[in-house]
């Protein structure tokens, strides 16, 4: 959106055209600046509301609150065991380790299912049966199995992300053009050249959404996870600061939580519109589901 | 661009050009299972000569497209015998370049990668196969988009990267499957004359498939004709036209006898129908 808003920047900086308005003369014209007020104002009411009608404090606590609590989480020590980067590091450790972990298998599989049809065949009813599994129901057993260390978060996350790289990858490996392996068929190609040359590059729009997917199911799954049973991380961070009544400080935290599953998806798209370079801008951006 | 092309050109000028280049003989093609499948071709027999431009037209659904892909070794044939150059037909060869109906530029590749597809896959040097795709894409007025991707060029140009992508690997024999088919009509002429230049510098036997009559007469040293399905072949009208033919051909009247005489076949099928 950032990147769709500072290019129509440019071509308007750039058209000779005296007499159309410039973005620049009125700050208030301006998109971004207009969301952020709207932001303002929406914090304001909810200050505001919340003062005026005295709601109690545990239920729904002022934005300031929030804030403050967002302040004394951050500006804590790194190794301290109330603060938000102690415990935002472990949450954040486990999501990177069961994320890569995760739809990297997946896309290992993906890849060779898509390589030998009759392994498609044996393994595709299981993979539509553990698909229906609700994955989070299995967490608690996840936890008995392997104990309160972040190893239980990253098998919860790794079976959360897993699922959806590897439907997707093996869709975008059989979406690709018949028209694509023919031409490859006709230089006399290899099966692993096909795969290789067409059906992968073919493949990538349809991976890249199966990685959003499984970004945002890696947030949940390590919440999840940590809210099952851990010793540390945001998840313990929420169960403890409710247990206090500090419900300003929970929602701090999941500022926090929805920080980390921005950034996550933030560099996700970075990475996919340098990947997807090839298309054309809007389609890059518009996630492959159907 | 001349010194890639003239070993075969000088070969296709030499006076022992081979008279049975491609031999057909009986073929016939069913889809689906062979008692009650769908008879595609039906007894098809012709010999095509080395380096001769032959195009084949017929109403759609005819089989042509089926008779090309089992040219270029990409459908099996049970009955009947296709020889190339000596050789029956098994699976895809090297010495076949195919044009297809739509260009099928792989999207994420620049054009020159895409060019050079052919060379990667059949594992030639890769610095020749550089220096061949600049000397094609200039052949085919390309030079300067290299490095564009292919949704940047038109369709026609797109049409010709195909055609030098076709090319790269130097085959013998270029097989085009309603190549403009997709372009409009003055693109399409224009890419006409622009094939047959291409054709009278490079040589190669051409088996060009259109359902476009005037097309196929312009084109041709040969059309074949063929009938709706089960595809035969109908007829062999040779075309008597020097070459270069211009666009002015079209009002010759051996180009206007030949188009009449397909077209007469055409509604005599038809009233079969």
């Amino acid at each position: 959106m950032t990147l769709a808003a500072s290019s129509a920047m440019t071509t308007t900086e750039a058209a000779p055209a005296p007499t159309r308005r410039m973005p620049r003369g009125n700050p208030l014209a301006s998109m971004r600046v207009q969301s952020m007020l709207l932001l303002v104002a929406l914090l304001g009411a909810w200050e505001g509301g919340v003062r005026l009608f005295k709601v109690p404090k545990h239920l729904v606590p002022p934005a300031s609150d929030i804030g403050i609590a967002l302040w004394r989480g951050l500006y804590a020590s790194p190794m301290a065991k109330d603060g938000f980067w102690y415990h935002g590091g472990i949450t954040l450790s486990e999501i990177l380790l069961g994320f890569g972990i995760g739809s990297g298998v997946g896309l290992a599989i993906g890849i060779l299912v898509s390589q030998m049809p009759r392994l498609e065949a044996l393994l595709g009813p299981y993979v539509a049966a553990l698909q229906s599994v609700p994955k989070v129901a299995v967490a608690p057993i996840i936890v008995v199995w392997l104990g309160f260390g972040i190893s239980s978060k990253v098998v919860i996350i790794c079976l959360l992300t897993f699922f959806p790289v590897l439907v997707t990858s093996i869709a975008g490996f059989k979406a690709v053009d018949a028209d694509r392996i023919d031409l490859l068929r006709s230089l006399s190609a290899t099966r692993w050249q096909i795969f290789r040359k067409a059906k992968f590059p073919s493949a990538v729009p349809y991976i890249f959404a199966g990685l959003n997917m499984a970004a945002a199911f890696s947030v949940v799954g390590a919440v999840v996870g940590e809210f099952v049973g851990a010793q540390a991380g945001l998840g313990v961070l929420i169960l403890q600061m409710e247990a206090q009544g500090d419900t300003g400080g929970s929602f701090a935290v999941c500022v926090v939580l929805s920080v980390i599953g921005i950034a996550l998806t933030a560099l996700l798209r970075r990475v996919q519109q340098r990947v997807l370079h090839w298309m054309p801008a809007d389609a890059s951006q518009r996630t492959v589901t159907s | 661009m001349n010194a890639v092309l003239k070993p075969v050109m000088s070969q296709a000028a030499a006076p022992r050009a081979a008279e049975n280049y491609i031999r057909i003989e009986g073929l016939s093609k069913t889809f689906g299972q062979t008692g009650d499948g769908v008879l595609a071709l039906s007894n098809i027999a012709c010999n095509i000569r080395e380096g001769s431009f032959v195009t084949i037209v017929g109403p759609s659904g005819c089989g042509k497209s089926t008779l090309l892909r089992i040219l270029a070794g990409l459908l099996d044939y049970e009955v009947g015998s296709v020889v190339l150059d000596g050789q029956p037909i098994q699976g895809t060869r090297r010495d076949v370049g195919v044009v297809f109906q739509s260009s099928i530029l792989l999207p994420w590749r620049t054009i020159l990668d895409n060019v050079l597809l052919p060379a990667e896959v059949l594992g030639l040097d890769m610095r020749q196969a550089h220096e061949r795709a600049m000397q094609l894409l200039k052949m085919v007025r390309l030079e300067g988009f290299e490095h564009k991707l292919p949704r940047q060029l038109s369709g026609g140009m797109q049409q010709r990267a195909s055609i030098a992508r076709a090319l790269l690997h130097d085959p013998k024999i270029l097989l085009m499957d309603e190549p403009f088919g997709a372009l409009d009509a003055m693109t399409r002429e224009r890419m006409n004359l622009e094939l047959q230049r291409i054709w009278m510098e490079s040589g190669k036997t051409v088996v060009l498939i259109t359902h476009s009559i005037p097309e196929a007469v312009f084109l041709g040293d040969v059309v074949f004709v063929m009938s709706p399905r089960p595809g035969t072949l109908e007829r062999v009208i040779p075309v008597d036209m020097p070459r270069p033919r211009s666009m002015a051909a079209m009002s010759d009247p051996v180009f206007a006898q030949a188009t009449a005489e397909i077209r007469e076949r055409f509604s005599h099928a038809a009233a079969f129908d």
